[in-house]
């Protein structure tokens, strides 16, 4: 029942008080029930919950994390290469 | 101007080239614990992600994961299933709810046998769709069968506020809201049989990710101040698991005892005050509330306030709906497993005659359930 993927706002119809969202390529309506009335505009990214917009997505707290990930993953590439550099050089261990 | 990309959320945080890294570096601090760590996710969203990508195999011997309750569907008591099983009985009611809800058996079958048998029994994907139900039927009594933790209870409350605004006169509730903090605190403080001592197998908690966004990181304040039990409140998606293990281990490493926000993006040390006020307006806590598997647990759940007790399913349908007490299926060990005292395998049943075709504890009838789960994704059944 938790699960849930981000949502893209596309369109918010204000008499409704419903924002209409892209999830994934899929168009589908969420109730603004339960966030304050004008803090959600189109472009902002969502994440949504049983038919209503539970919160908007921080996007400098999303890029900031995924700028963390992606150092994490050069520095333990560049480690990894070393590792194999310096494997390579022990010939001594060599059988061949 | 927009930098952030949906493609960035739906692969950014699945990476499995960041998974190996964070593996990495979990595995290099961990070498650094004194002791080995227990970790409880509490939610069942958590469990489920944690073995579809198999995290238990990434993580190193002395870092384990046990399974906490937060799933709605597993910790609903069958007396509660009976009510909700008797209300789709009247000729005038319309039983309306939500999710994995219809598949578990009450004393008296589930909701889905009920509606095999001709009740009306309606499943959907939002508690708004409730509205048209009762519109398109004016004749009928709508009953909302409402269930979940803090992350459900404001849609129920939107709900309610959307019944009166309209002046809706065929809708009622049926309230089966249950809270977190409160739950966390019965699995610490409560015996362990088996060891004859108190719970001391929780070292750290992982905190909900959804029931976060609504509260807000403030409710896990008490457990590391308390309790001595760290919490990093942590998203869904593999990456975010991982990096909240990490922040853990680093905490113990650092003889730190804190409560650390992983879920950034989404969740703030206040949450959504708006929902906050919603639930405040219309329900207040009841003194007990009883959870499947673990009894009855004081000011763990809500009620709708007696102002509003005109929609109040249990208020106006008392004399019908069943009050004894029922027990579990005697092999199904469910209780344990959901105070982190028990895994899946451990039980005797499991995976034979209690498997998600044919359930006989709560754990293996919801997707969310830590049997489901592992029979799922853990491999473990030839």
């Amino acid at each position: 029942m938790c699960l849930s993927i981000p949502s893209k706002v596309v369109q918010i119809d204000k008499e409704q008080n419903v924002a209409v969202v892209d999830t994934m390529g899929v168009t589908r309506k969420a109730g603004l029930d339960l966030v304050e009335e004008g803090s959600i505009e189109v472009g902002d990214y969502v994440l949504i919950h049983i038919g209503f917009v539970m919160n908007k997505i921080d996007e400098e707290d999303a890029m900031e994390s995924l700028k963390v990930y992606n150092e994490i993953l050069e520095k333990l590439d560049e480690q990894e290469r070393e590792k194999l550099v310096l494997e390579d050089d022990d010939c001594g261990n060599r059988t061949t | 101007m927009s930098t952030l990309q949906l493609k960035d959320l739906y692969d950014g945080f699945r990476d499995p080239g960041v998974i190996r890294g964070l593996a990495k570096l979990i595995n290099e601090e961990a070498k650094l614990l004194g002791r080995p760590i227990n970790i409880m996710e509490v939610c069942g969203g958590h469990t489920h992600s944690i073995m579809k990508y198999g995290l238990p195999q990434l993580m190193p011997g002395n870092i384990k994961f046990i399974h906490g309750p937060g799933c709605p569907v597993c910790i609903m008591p069958k007396e509660r299933i009976d009510h909700a099983y008797v209300l789709s009985q009247q000729d005038d009611v319309i039983l309306v709810t939500l999710g994995d809800m219809i598949k578990v058996p009450g004393s008296k079958g589930s909701l889905q046998d009920a509606r095999a048998k001709g009740a009306d029994v309606r499943f959907v994907y939002s508690p708004l769709d409730a509205v048209k139900i009762a519109l398109e039927n004016p004749e009928k009594k709508v009953v909302f069968f409402a269930i979940g933790f803090e992350t459900t209870a404001p849609m129920t409350v939107a709900l309610i506020d959307t019944v009166l605004k309209r002046g809706i006169k065929n809708i009622f509730f049926h309230i089966n809201h249950v809270t977190v903090p409160e739950v966390m605190v019965e699995l610490i403080d409560s015996r362990d049989e088996h060891v004859d001592s108190y719970n001391n197998r929780i070292d750290a908690f992982l905190g909900p990710s959804h029931v976060s966004v609504i509260t807000g990181a403030k409710i896990y304040e008490k457990f590391p101040k308390e309790y001595n039990r760290p919490v990093v409140v942590s998203g869904f998606e593999p990456v975010d698991v991982m990096e909240a293990i990490l922040m853990l281990i680093r905490q113990f490493n650092e003889e730190r005892c804190e409560l650390e926000i992983q879920y950034k993006r989404l969740v703030s040390h206040e949450g959504n005050l708006k929902a906050q006020q919603l639930i405040e307006k219309y329900f207040e806590k009841a003194d007990l509330f009883k959870w499947r598997g673990l009894g009855n647990i004081p000011q763990s759940g809500y009620r709708l306030k007696s102002i509003y007790e005109e929609l109040d399913a249990e208020k106006l349908y008392a004399d019908i709906l069943p009050k004894e007490e029922i027990e579990d299926h005697k092999l199904c060990i469910c209780g344990d497993i959901l105070r982190g005292m028990a895994n899946p395998p451990e039980c005797t049943i499991f995976g034979t005659a209690c498997k998600p075709s044919s359930p006989l504890g709560s754990c293996m009838v919801s997707s969310e359930g830590a049997c489901a789960a592992y029979y799922k994704y853990g491999n473990l059944i030839s």
